[in-house]
């Protein structure tokens, strides 16, 4: 999962002379248009797949697990899970990115990266228990720890983007009498947006993936499916919850590539 | 200090957290209004320190900076940077901003109608010479380096200051288009008498763009503060002779006009007249060569003594060689040496606007406005000793 939202989520601007590779330019270049009808062709085999398996005539608990509104439910809690989680991690870790590259807090900087950086290294698992003693089972425990785990991406890319601006470019904005806000809101965070967006879709991909986890201190979400099907050894339960989440963040990985695209300001 | 100073330093000081020397020690200078001052020196003494104090993007850590008399240490600096043009040598454009929007930067703060805006960009993209319907919807991206530059300048015009500190504007960009900048410039500054700052570390740089130099040494100290002219003529000591280099001499002759010599008496004749008559007039002024004039009293030729005795018997016509080029009036010393030594004469043709001939200019003639200018620029470096 992440290492296809990797592949489509290569941003940097195409370099054939550097890194030579010719399938990374084109994967740049062309993913956009080809990752919907992958996407489709996914959702076609599953849909087939799922049709073969006569869910109506299975046994009971496939028959229950399976279910197509059960299905359903279950995709959109997991939608809603991770898209609490991103939400709350581009209110805390965009701010948090601007603070910590202005002069009076950058020397907190290493000390927050590291607390993100151990959000990311500890075990998902161990994340959301730790979650599930702080602050109880729920929906609440469930977006907070995802989002403690997927922090780091925006926090990193918000910092890197901010610290990319061509300093002559701050420096004549300052010169012609731009106030601090108007040089971070005019000049530094959109010409930052590229490097933003793209540690956004990272986020977007590893809250989705780690959604499936949420059904652990009752959160719902695929998760359920997908333990169901390992619990009772159904495999076809298993490959079905899986696949659905699959698609899930390829979706929405296209979806932030559009919209990296989109908001790309003009003249970069 | 002094009444016209736009721009007063007093006593100014820079110390950077950590360092031991200030960057800018007690500065003390006067920028007058309507000109262009040149601060010149070599690497790291001080100079964009020195301008960034100006406008305060460099908070001073002493002293005072009085702009029209009235003390901005202390204003807001958001407020003053926008009454003064900055510009850089990296220029800063912002790329995600067209130029018509890079120009418009600092009017927009200023809350212009749009109207107003738009004609404003227009006018300044015409004065730094890009077409506005074709520059104006462009990024900073699809311009060469020169071409940024012109709209840096432009950026830095945009709200009409008065003042204007530029950091090496030109630095970073080839000699021919450094050189086509420059006179533009030049030429922009003859309408726009704007109190400019202007920082260099090329001292053919600075000869050419000051009506004053300050030439400066190690931690901001001014080492020579004058025009060019007398800088060239009298460099106060070796630091400021090291640093002007060879030839310093004769760069000030581009200091000097034809029009403030006088003009010797020298002999010429028209073609018509006969190669004897010619020989005659050389041998009565005691010359080796004549002058030869057309009918209508332009030089056209030099006729040695040799090359009018060989002639015979007729007039004149074709006899010598070419004269070349003139000088006029309002030609420099420095011109006048080129044409010199390229003269087989060793001496060049003056002529009047009509082209007549007026007279010559040969080596003894620099070499006494050299020395002219030299005494008098250490006449006037004596008084001032005499009075402080
Ligand atoms: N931000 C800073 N912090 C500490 N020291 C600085 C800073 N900026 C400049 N300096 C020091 O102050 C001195 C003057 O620097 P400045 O940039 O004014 O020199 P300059 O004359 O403009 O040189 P150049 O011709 O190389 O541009 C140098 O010794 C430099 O190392
Ligand atoms: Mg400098």
């Amino acid at each position: 999962m992440s290492q296809s939202a990797l592949a489509l989520g290569n941003t940097s601007r195409p370099k054939k002379t550097i890194d030579g590779s010719r399938g990374a330019y084109l994967i740049d270049r062309y993913g956009l248009v080809v990752a919907p009808f992958l996407i489709a062709a996914l959702a076609l085999v599953l849909f087939l797949y799922y049709q073969s398996l006569d869910v109506p005539n299975a046994v009971t608990q496939v028959r229950t697990s399976l279910d197509p509104e059960e299905l359903r439910a279950e995709t959109l809690r997991h939608i809603e899970i991770s898209f609490l989680a991103t939400l709350l991690v581009l209110v805390v870790a965009i701010p948090a990115g601007v603070l910590l590259t202005r002069p009076r807090f950058r020397r907190l900087a290493p000390f927050v990266l590291g607390i993100a950086n151990a959000g990311q290294a500890l075990p998902a698992y161990g994340l959301i228990v730790i979650g599930l003693t702080i602050s109880g089972q729920g929906v609440f425990s469930v977006v907070w720890t995802l989002a403690l785990f997927a922090l780091l991406p925006v926090l990193r890319n918000t910092m890197v983007g901010l610290q990319a601006v061509d300093k002559n470019v701050v420096e004549a904005g300052r010169g012609m009498g731009m106030t601090k806000m108007a040089i971070l809101f005019k000049i530094e965070l959109p010409l930052s947006i590229p490097v933003i967006l793209a540690g956004v879709r990272t986020t977007i991909v590893i809250t989705i993936g780690m959604a499936a986890l949420a059904f652990l201190i009752g959160g719902g979400g695929l998760g359920i499916t997908i333990s169901t099907g390992l619990k009772l050894a159904q495999d076809s339960v298993l490959i079905v919850g899986a696949v659905l989440v699959a698609i899930v963040a390829l979706t929405f990985d296209w979806i932030a590539a559009c919209a990296e695209r989109l908001l790309k300001p003009k003249g970069l | 200090m002094n009444a016209q100073a736009k721009i007063h330093l007093d006593r100014v000081v820079k110390k950077y957290p950590g360092s031991k020397v200030p960057a800018v020690e007690e500065l003390t200078l006067d920028i007058p209004e309507g000109e262009i001052l040149v601060l010149v020196g070599p690497s790291g003494c001080g100079k964009s320190t020195t301008l960034r104090l100006i406008n305060r993007m460099i908070e001073p850590s002493g002293g005072r900076i009085l702009l029209d008399g009235e003390d901005v240490t202390k204003a807001n600096p958001d407020k003053l940077r926008r009454r003064i043009g900055y510009v850089i040598q990296q220029v800063g454009l912002f790329p995600h901003h067209t130029i018509a929007d890079n120009i418009a930067t600092i009017p927009k703060m200023l809350k212009w109608d749009k109207k107003r805006i738009t004609e404003r960009v227009d006018y300044l993209l015409d004065t730094v010479g890009l077409p506005p319907e074709q520059y104006r919807d462009r990024y900073p991206r699809e311009l060469s380096g020169g071409q940024a530059q012109r709209v840096g300048v432009a950026r830095a015009l945009g709200a009409d200051p008065d003042i204007m500190l530029m950091d090496e504007p030109f630095g970073a960009i080839d000699p021919i288009t450094r050189e086509r900048l420059q006179n533009e410039f030049l030429r922009l500054q003859e309408e726009m008498h704007k109190t400019i700052v202007f920082v260099t570390h090329d001292i053919d740089e600075a000869i050419k763009m000051g009506d004053r130099i300050a030439i400066l040494g190690e931690r901001s100290t001014i080492r020579q503060y004058d025009t060019p002219e007398r800088i060239l003529a009298y460099p106060v000591d070796d630091f400021v002779n090291d640093f002007i280099g060879n030839g310093s001499t004769i760069k000030g002759l581009n200091f000097l006009q034809v029009s403030s010599l006088r003009l010797s008496d020298y002999p010429a004749l028209r073609e018509s007249e006969s190669a004897a008559a010619g020989l005659n007039l050389l041998q009565e002024k005691g010359r080796d060569w004549l002058v030869v004039l057309d009918g209508e009293g332009r030089p056209v030729r030099w006729a040695s003594q040799e090359q009018l005795g060989q002639a015979g018997t007729g007039d004149m016509r074709g006899v010598g060689v070419e004269v070349g080029d003139h000088l006029k009036d309002e030609n420099t010393l420095f011109e006048a040496l080129e044409l010199m030594v390229q003269s087989a004469a060793g001496r060049t043709c003056v002529v009047d606007d009509a082209g007549q001939f007026q007279g010559i200019v040969d080596m003894g003639h620099l070499n006494k406005a050299i020395r002219t200018a030299q005494s008098e620029a250490r006449r006037h470096y004596e008084e001032l000793e005499a009075n402080a």
